[in-house]
C-alpha cells in the first residue's frame, strides 16, 4: 500500500500539537512520518513544516534541527514543501514581534508584522479570496478555514519582487483573507506552499485542501 | 468578511468519561468523549471544548490520552480546561493534543502564570475562563461582577470586568466568560455582564451559560461576543449546532 502513497514527512522541531496535522495528512492519502531526521525530510516526496507560537521561537527551533538547510535543499530539488501557521509565517524574509526583528527563511519578501484589527488573536474561521489557478483551494475556493494568529504579511510577495526588478520563474500566487486589514492567507510558489490558517483544523474544507496538496505529491 | 462566529459545544469529562448524561440517539457509547466530539464535529461545531473534572490524578491521566484520542479524530480546534494549574500542565496538554488550554482558579490565585504561559506556548494557546456572577448582599465591586472559584461556589471579591480586562493584558488569547446565575437556567446568557466584558476586552470573547433557545445565542452574539459555547441544550438535543447557526444567520452574523 505505502508504494502508492506517497511519503509526507511533518516537521518534528518541538512545535506544539502535531497529532492532528499527522493524522489529517494520513487521511488525505499520505504516508507519514513524524520526524527531523535530514535524510527522511530529504527523501520524503512532501515535507510539511508546522509552527505555533512566536516567530523568534520557531525560527530558534527550526534552526536548531537545521531545518532552514533541509527547505533550501528540497526546494533547490524542486521537492514540494508545506508551511502551515508560523511555518508560512518563517518563509517569509523577517518577523517583527514586541518591536523586535527576526531574520525568517527569506523565501519570499515581506515581513510578518502585527496585525492591525479591533480584536486580536484573530481567532476562528474566515473565508479567503485564492488566485483563478489555485491548487490548494481547488473545490474549496468559497469554505471558511480556520486561522488562529496575532501577526501576518499585508504585502504581496510577487508585487515586492517586481518591485525589485527580480523575474521570478514561478512567481508567488498569494490567496487573501480578512482581519481588519486584509493579509496572505496562503502562497502558492511552485514547490512551495504555504498556509496561514491549520488546514488540519479547518473540517472538510482543511481535509480538501490537504488532499489537493498530497495530490501533487509523486510517490 | 468577519470571522465567523464560533458555535461550540462543551463537555464535562471525568476520568476520560462525559459526565452528565448525554441523550443523543444511534451513538453506540454515550460516555465516550471522543464519539461524542466527533458527533458535534460532522455537525458543523467550529470547536469542541472539554472541560476535566477529574478530581484525582489518575483521572487526570486518563483525560490526557482521551485528548490524544480526540485530536487524532476531529478535525477542529480542541480546547481543555479544568484543574490546569502551571507551564507543565499546559504542555502536557498541548503535547497531548490540545489546540488550546483553559486556566481558571489558577490564574486568579498566581496571575502571573499567564505570562509564564503564554511566553512559553504563545498568546493563542491560552483561554482564561472566568466564572463570574452579580455580587451577592454584601459584596460590591465597580462594574457590580464578581469573580467566583470552585464552579462558583466561593466568592473572590474581585471585579469580573477588571479581571477579565487584566487578563488579556497580561496575555491570555481569549476569555471564556461564564455566567454562574445563568449556568444550569436555560433563562439566557448574561447579556449585561457580557456586553460590560466586552467592552473592556479586545481578545476574543467566549459567551458561556444560560443557553435555552436559539435566541439566546442571537442576543449573546449581539454583544459582540467571537465565540457562543453550551453544554446541556446540546447534550441534550434540546438545540442542533445547525439550528442555532440558522438562527444566528438569520440575525445576520456570519457562521460557518
Amino acid at each position: 500500500m505505502s508504494e502508492s502513497r506517497p511519503t509526507v514527512v511533518v516537521l518534528d522541531y518541538g512545535s506544539g500539537n502535531t497529532h492532528s496535522a499527522v493524522r489529517a495528512l494520513e487521511r488525505a492519502g499520505a504516508d507519514v512520518t513524524l520526524t527531523a531526521d535530514p535524510a527522511l525530510v530529504a527523501s520524503a516526496d512532501g515535507l510539511v513544516v508546522p509552527g505555533v507560537g512566536a516567530f523568534a521561537a520557531v525560527m530558534e527551533q527550526l534552526l536548531a534541527v537545521g531545518g532552514d538547510r533541509m527547505v533550501e535543499r528540497r526546494l533547490a530539488g524542486g521537492r514540494p514543501v508545506l508551511g502551515i501557521c508560523v511555518g508560512l509565517q518563517v518563509l517569509f524574509a523577517a518577523g517583527v514581534e514586541h518591536g523586535s526583528r527576526t531574520v525568517g527563511l527569506d523565501q519570499w519578501p515581506g515581513v510578518v508584522e502585527p496585525l492591525e484589527a479591533e480584536i486580536v488573536p484573530h481567532m476562528g474561521w474566515s473565508g479567503v479570496q485564492p488566485p483563478a489557478d489555485t491548487v490548494l483551494f481547488r473545490g474549496v475556493e468559497d469554505e471558511l478555514f480556520y486561522f488562529v494568529h496575532s501577526y501576518g504579511v499585508a504585502t504581496d510577495p510577487a508585487d515586492l519582487l517586481a518591485e525589485a526588478g527580480t523575474t521570478a520563474l514561478t512567481p508567488p500566487r498569494v490567496t487573501w483573507s480578512e482581519h481588519g486589514s486584509r493579509f496572505v492567507a496562503a502562497v502558492e510558489n511552485g514547490p512551495l506552499s504555504a498556509t496561514q490558517f491549520h488546514p488540519e483544523k479547518s473540517g472538510d474544507a482543511g481535509a480538501r485542501l490537504l488532499r489537493n496538496w498530497v495530490g501533487t505529491l509523486r510517490p | 468578511m468577519p470571522v465567523a462566529l464560533r458555535v461550540v459545544p462543551c463537555l464535562d469529562v471525568d476520568a476520560g468519561r462525559v459526565v452528565k448524561g448525554v441523550r443523543f440517539e444511534g451513538l453506540r457509547d454515550a460516555g465516550d468523549p471522543v464519539e461524542l466530539a466527533r458527533r458535534y464535529d460532522a455537525e458543523g461545531a467550529d470547536e469542541i471544548t472539554f472541560l476535566d473534572v477529574s478530581a484525582s490524578t489518575s483521572g487526570r491521566a486518563t483525560t490526557l490520552e482521551t485528548v490524544t484520542a480526540a485530536a487524532e479524530q476531529i478535525f477542529v480546534p480542541l480546547t481543555v480546561g479544568g484543574g490546569v494549574r502551571s507551564v507543565s500542565d499546559v504542555e502536557a496538554l498541548l503535547r497531548a493534543g490540545a489546540d488550546k488550554v483553559g486556566v481558571n482558579t489558577a490564574a486568579i490565585a498566581r496571575p502571573e502564570l499567564i505570562g509564564d504561559i503564554t511566553r512559553r506556548f504563545g498568546n493563542q494557546v491560552l483561554v482564561v475562563s472566568v466564572d463570574a456572577r452579580r455580587c451577592p448582599p454584601g459584596v460590591e465591586t465597580p462594574s457590580g461582577f464578581e469573580v467566583t472559584t470552585h464552579g462558583g461556589r466561593r466568592g473572590t471579591g474581585i471585579d469580573a470586568v477588571t479581571w477579565a480586562s487584566e487578563a488579556a493584558d497580561r496575555g491570555a488569547g481569549e476569555v471564556l466568560l461564564n455566567s454562574i446565575d445563568a449556568d444550569g437556567t436555560k433563562d439566557g446568557f448574561d447579556i449585561e455582564m457580557l456586553t460590560a466584558v466586552r467592552a473592556a476586552v479586545d481578545v476574543p470573547l467566549v459567551a458561556s451559560g444560560g443557553a435555552g433557545t436559539t435566541q439566546d445565542f442571537v442576543a449573546a452574539a449581539a454583544t459582540g461576543a467571537d465565540a457562543v459555547l453550551a453544554a446541556s441544550v446540546f447534550h441534550f438535543g434540546t438545540l442542533t449546532i445547525a439550528g442555532v447557526k440558522d438562527a444566528l444567520r438569520g440575525a445576520g452574523h456570519v457562521v460557518r
